[in-house]
């Protein structure tokens, strides 16, 4: 660390500070500041040049004056402090302790910003983890390595659901150590509380490591935290073999807090004022997750977002879609019918499902029955459409079993209580307790032989 | 080329990706090492005595006045034998290779070669060559069999031309050994070896260009019968996120009747692309019965690798295929996507500080995406033969809107357009390829291929599937305003064959192991045999059979079923079906034919 100090700041506009006449700083360098008060603020530097450069300070720049500001280069880029004992604690967006116990001291220190993984370095995730919840396991399967995000909105119980995995998330016939690496952005104090007693209640908290920024903390510490979390989580499942699910939230506040530096920069938007590079950014974090050939254990990874405006097209959750392998989608029009968990199937997705489900996973029918779920909800929806233009009476009596079908599947399927844990088992014959409600013929994407074991019509 | 030996400078500047450094006598587009890691770079701009470098690896703890050298070449790759197989980052650096040497992160500064120099090959001279003849870039030398399907031509490489002064005998050589020697036309002796370098952002060079005359099949029905794409032509797959995009390309890989095929991972996602590795080595190649991986080739930018190589990984794919083109093969190229090298193009150009014009992209989108795409097609190759590449690039629109600047243009210069919608895919109706919105400018000619090889009726058949998809559309419009029973018992059935179509036809599994794909003449039977069908149901409800009869048909049930009941090889066993399918449809008309003749 370089104890020298330089006294050269020229010019604070946004949350970045310019200072010139310093020889050599290193792009990404840390940065120490002091005021003219003594307090010190905690910076990185985004643009190096030979004449000046510019940091981003994560406090913000109010107050400083050009006179009495002190600038210290650290030469670390940022890095976060490991060892066994960050489980059980809470630490800020720079990883400093938030829970008044000491720091971590550890001489293994690594930077936040950890090369990507080589493609031929990892294994494809295959192993299915059972959340308990019907609308996941039964027809957006979770696997373990898996980054699925839950696309929400303001308002919808997408924490609330978050806990719920947590709390239920296991692998059948399986106790291997798992952790939790809980990381949240730009919360309010109700929700950071809700999640700790949620951990606290469920006896996992010890198993938790938590890194928080609230609302009302410096938004500029929201781009640290996702890649502190990670780090902590990398080290959790490849140092240290446990299976780590990292939920994060709210990616939204991430990416505004992203726009408000770019913005500050002077960066060339592209939608909605976005910086062009809003996807590798969100990439760099996603991409984290998954599983690496020898290791055993796994990064799996539940971002949650709050779509602007219940919008699908925004560009976060938009981008979001593209880098991660599925979505969850929670829906208003559920949520106001008093539906737990108000998960709307259709736009819902887990691209990594087809190969950690059926035979030699779940159940042989898995497959052929999300897969005919689907179907007949998405034409059961097209006939609720019908019916609400035309009126009901007017359906034939086929398009009025598609309104049950509609109706059954809400109530039955996608309901459940938030402490009910039910087997992929159990989902799966309250699938097929739905599908018996057609006759044979009109369930084109089961197999014969599934339908002559399950199907309660032609099994008897 | 550029002047070969290096030389040393000093770096000025670090903005991320994009580093500002002196070094005099750059040249533009010379490939530098800047930094005590030595990371490698691109120069892409000159500014008087400096210039403006767009670095692969990321410039973390990079300090201005740190050392930069120059290479004194452009961005190049190594072509010869060993690629098939392979998987390569955005510049060609061999990942397996990188994951053995330093493990499970890619470290910065550190570049194997892309082809293994230790490796033995066994190269067989060229016929006929002797020594004094003259000989022109692009000539081939000899051959070495690199998979157990691709026998790998040698070639001279395209920029050098002359006599030949001597070609080694039979025999076993590694990559360095010299194979042969061209004296070209200043007397300067050229030592040939397997393998070339050639800069990417500049075409390979051919005799001339050809029309497309072959579909290339890819056992995807609404892709070969539909929408059907030639050999050597270009292609855009546009769709939202979940719409089925990596599935289409996937199964094109797996199933295309190319020689070669080339999937260029630009910004996807890792896991994606660890599927095609783990999955590849086990699926036979349908057409040789070897693994897919004997004929593949993948080049991985995943979406968390830095941003500057995913601009520089299409062109590195592109030149390959070329490569593979020149030696006379069909090749076929995935990129996917493209959506994400036009981002990395903003990002560099953003980062330049140029003037943006659409949604921040740099005005120079449409003609790069143009001159990329116009590296596909069909050749005569320098020593008279004929190759293809194939274009096939995924797109990304923003929130699934196809006006958006990289789907526009796009759709200006390819001839096929497979446009995935998100409502086919909200309904598990896979591939989710809407009928509406995509188009062949091809069929015509490949049409030419099916009346010759499968049937004559394939183009009439296929019109009357569409104009009945079509027809489908509108009654269906008439329906969500009125309810079903505002329509006559023909227009209804219309809708009963419309369904079929989609589910028989349209729709089809790539997890199914038999429906997967599906042969020329099973497609074309498929498609044939629900018109017949429906055809015969239209004849019986002139006749005054309800409807609601025929659509409870048990053998309707069977017909969707089809696609996955027979496989390619079972066209005897489907012929038969279809004899009993008729054979209901005879009983219902006969026994309505003597209903009438009682009533009459």
């Amino acid at each position: 660390m370089s104890a020298k100090e330089y006294r050269t700041a020229s010019a604070a506009r946004g949350g970045l500070l310019t200072v010139s006449n310093v020889p050599n700083i290193a792009f990404g360098d840390r940065v120490r500041v002091r005021d003219q008060k003594g307090n010190t603020r905690n910076g990185q530097v985004i643009l190096s040049s030979d004449e000046e450069v510019l940091i981003q300070i994560f406090e913000g720049t109010d107050d400083l004056d050009m006179e009495n500001t002190w600038v210290r280069f650290l030469d670390e880029p940022v890095e976060i402090a490991l060892s066994p004992e960050i489980l059980g604690r809470v630490f800020s967006g720079l990883g400093e302790p938030r829970d008044f116990r000491p720091p971590i001291v550890s001489s293994l220190r690594r930077s936040i910003n950890a090369a990507p993984f080589n493609p031929a370095a990892r294994t494809y995730p295959k192993e299915f983890i059972q959340t308990g919840v019907s609308t996941i396991d039964g027809l957006n399967s979770l696997v373990r390595g898996q980054k699925l995000p839950i696309f929400s909105a303001s308002g919808l119980p997408h924490n609330r659901l978050a806990a719920q995995i947590v709390r239920q998330a296991k692998l059948p016939d399986d106790d291997s150590r798992f952790s939790v690496v809980f990381a949240a952005m730009g919360v309010s104090y109700a929700d950071a509380r809700f999640f700790q007693e949620e951990f606290a209640s469920s006896g996992v908290l010890g198993n938790v490591v938590m890194f928080v920024n609230m609302a009302d903390d410096p938004p500029v510490e929201r781009l640290t935290l996702p890649r502190m979390a990670l780090t902590a989580a990398e080290y959790l499942a490849f140092d240290l073999d446990r299976h780590v699910l990292v939920v994060m939230t709210d990616m939204t506040h991430y990416a505004e807090a992203l726009r408000e530096v770019a913005t500050a920069k002077g960066d060339v938007p592209a939608r909605k004022g976005y910086p062009g590079y809003l996807y590798s950014d969100l990439a760099e974090i996603y991409e984290r997750s998954g599983r690496i050939k020898d290791r055993h254990g796994s990064i799996t990874l539940v971002p949650v977002l709050s779509m602007p405006s219940d919008d699908i097209t925004h560009p976060i959750p938009d981008l979001t879609g593209y880098i991660t392998e599925g979505q969850i989608v929670l829906s208003r029009e559920l949520h106001n019918q008093g539906i737990y968990p108000p998960v709307h199937i259709s736009p819902s997705l887990s691209r990594l499902m087809k190969d950690g489900i059926g035979k030699d996973f779940t159940r042989e029918d898995h497959p052929h029955v999300s897969n005919q779920l689907y179907a007949l909800y998405a034409r059961a929806l097209e006939t609720r459409n019908l019916a609400s233009i035309i009126g009901a009476d007017e359906l034939s009596a086929r398009d009025r079993r598609y309104l049950e079908f509609a109706d059954a599947f809400e109530e039955r399927f996608v309901r459940q209580g938030e402490d009910e844990d039910r087997s992929i088992e159990e989902t799966l014959n309250l699938a097929w307790n739905l599908l018996s409600t057609f006759p044979p013929q009109a369930l084109t994407r089961v197999t014969e032989t599934e339908m002559a074991k399950y199907h309660r019509q032609s099994g008897e | 080329m550029i002047n070969k030996e290096s030389r040393k400078g000093t770096i000025l500047e670090i903005n991320g990706p994009i580093v500002t450094i002196r070094l005099p006598g750059v040249h533009n587009g010379e490939q530098v090492r800047i930094g005590s890691l030595g990371l490698y770079g691109e120069v892409i701009a000159l500014e008087g005595d400096k210039a403006i470098v767009q670095i692969y690896e990321s410039t973390e703890m990079v300090r201005p006045g740190e050392p930069v050298e120059g290479l004194g070449h452009p961005l190049s790759v190594e072509l010869g034998p060993g690629l098939i197989g392979g998987i390569f980052d955005g510049v060609q650096r061999p990942l397996e290779e990188m994951f053995l040497k330093a493990g499970d992160q890619i470290p910065r500064g550190l570049s194997p070669e892309p082809l293994d120099r230790e490796k033995l090959w066994r190269f067989v001279p060229t016929e006929n060559l002797e020594p004094n003849m003259p000989i022109i870039g692009g000539a081939r030398i000899g051959t070495v069999q690199e998979t157990e399907t691709v026998e790998h031509r040698i070639m001279v490489p395209p920029d050098i031309e002359g006599e030949l002064i001597e070609l080694a005998p039979e025999g076993d050589y590694n990559l360095e050994e010299t194979i042969g020697q061209v004296r070209d036309r200043h007397g300067h002796i050229h030592h040939l070896k397997l393998f070339h370098r050639w800069p990417v952002r500049k075409p390979r060079p051919y005799q001339s260009r050809d029309n497309g005359i072959d579909p290339l099949i890819t056992g995807q029905r609404i892709l070969d019968t539909f929408f059907p794409l030639l050999k050597g032509s270009k292609c855009a797959v546009p769709g939202p996120f979940g719409a089925g995009k990596t599935v289409v390309q996937h199964q094109v890989a797996r199933w295309a009747n190319a020689d070669i095929v080339i999937y260029v991972g630009c910004g996807e996602r890792g896991n994606e692309l660890v599927d095609v590795l783990d999955s590849f080595p086990k699926l036979k190649d349908p057409y040789t019965g070897r693994p897919l991986m004997d004929r593949t080739l993948l080049i991985a930018n995943t979406s968390n690798m830095p941003v500057v190589a995913r601009e520089a990984s299409i062109y590195v794919g592109i030149t390959i295929a070329e490569y593979y083109r020149d030696q006379g093969f069909d090749v076929v190229m995935l990129a996917d996507s493209t959506s994400r090298w036009a981002e990395a193009l903003r990002e560099v150009s953003g980062r330049l500080g140029q003037m943006p014009v659409e949604e921040g992209y740099p005005a120079y989108l449409a003609s790069r995406l143009a001159a990329f795409y116009e590296r596909a097609g069909r050749v005569e190759t320098m020593d008279c033969g004929k190759g293809s590449v194939t274009l096939i690039g995924a797109v990304s629109p923003p929130g699934g809107d196809f006006s958006e600047p990289v789907t526009s243009h796009t759709k200006e210069i390819i001839q096929t357009f497979w446009a995935l919608s998100k409502e086919l895919a909200d309904a598990r109706h896979y591939p989710a390829i809407d009928w509406v919105d995509s188009f062949s400018a091809d069929v015509g000619t490949a049409a030419e291929w099916w009346h010759e090889n499968i049937d004559r009726g394939w183009e009439k058949r296929r019109g009357q599937a569409l104009a009945m998809l079509a027809r489908d559309a509108e009654l269906s419009r008439i329906v969500n305003l009125v309810g079903p029973e505002a329509l006559s018992s023909a227009q209804r059935w219309v809708l009963e064959g419309a369904t079929l179509i989609k589910e028989g036809v349209l729709q089809q599994s790539a997890l199914d192991p038999v429906d997967t794909f599906s042969s020329p003449e099973k497609q074309f039977m498929l498609l044939d045999l629900i018109l017949t069908v429906y055809d015969e149901g239209a004849a019986l409800i002139e006749l005054g059979v309800p409807v609601q009869e025929l659509s409870e048909m048990p053998v309707l049930a069977r017909l969707r079923r089809c696609k996955e009941l027979y496989d390619s090889s079972q066209i005897d066993q489907l012929k038969a079906f279809r004899e009993e399918a008729l054979q209901d449809f005879k009983a219902i008309h006969s026994e309505y034919a003597q209903r009438g003749e009682q009533t009459a």
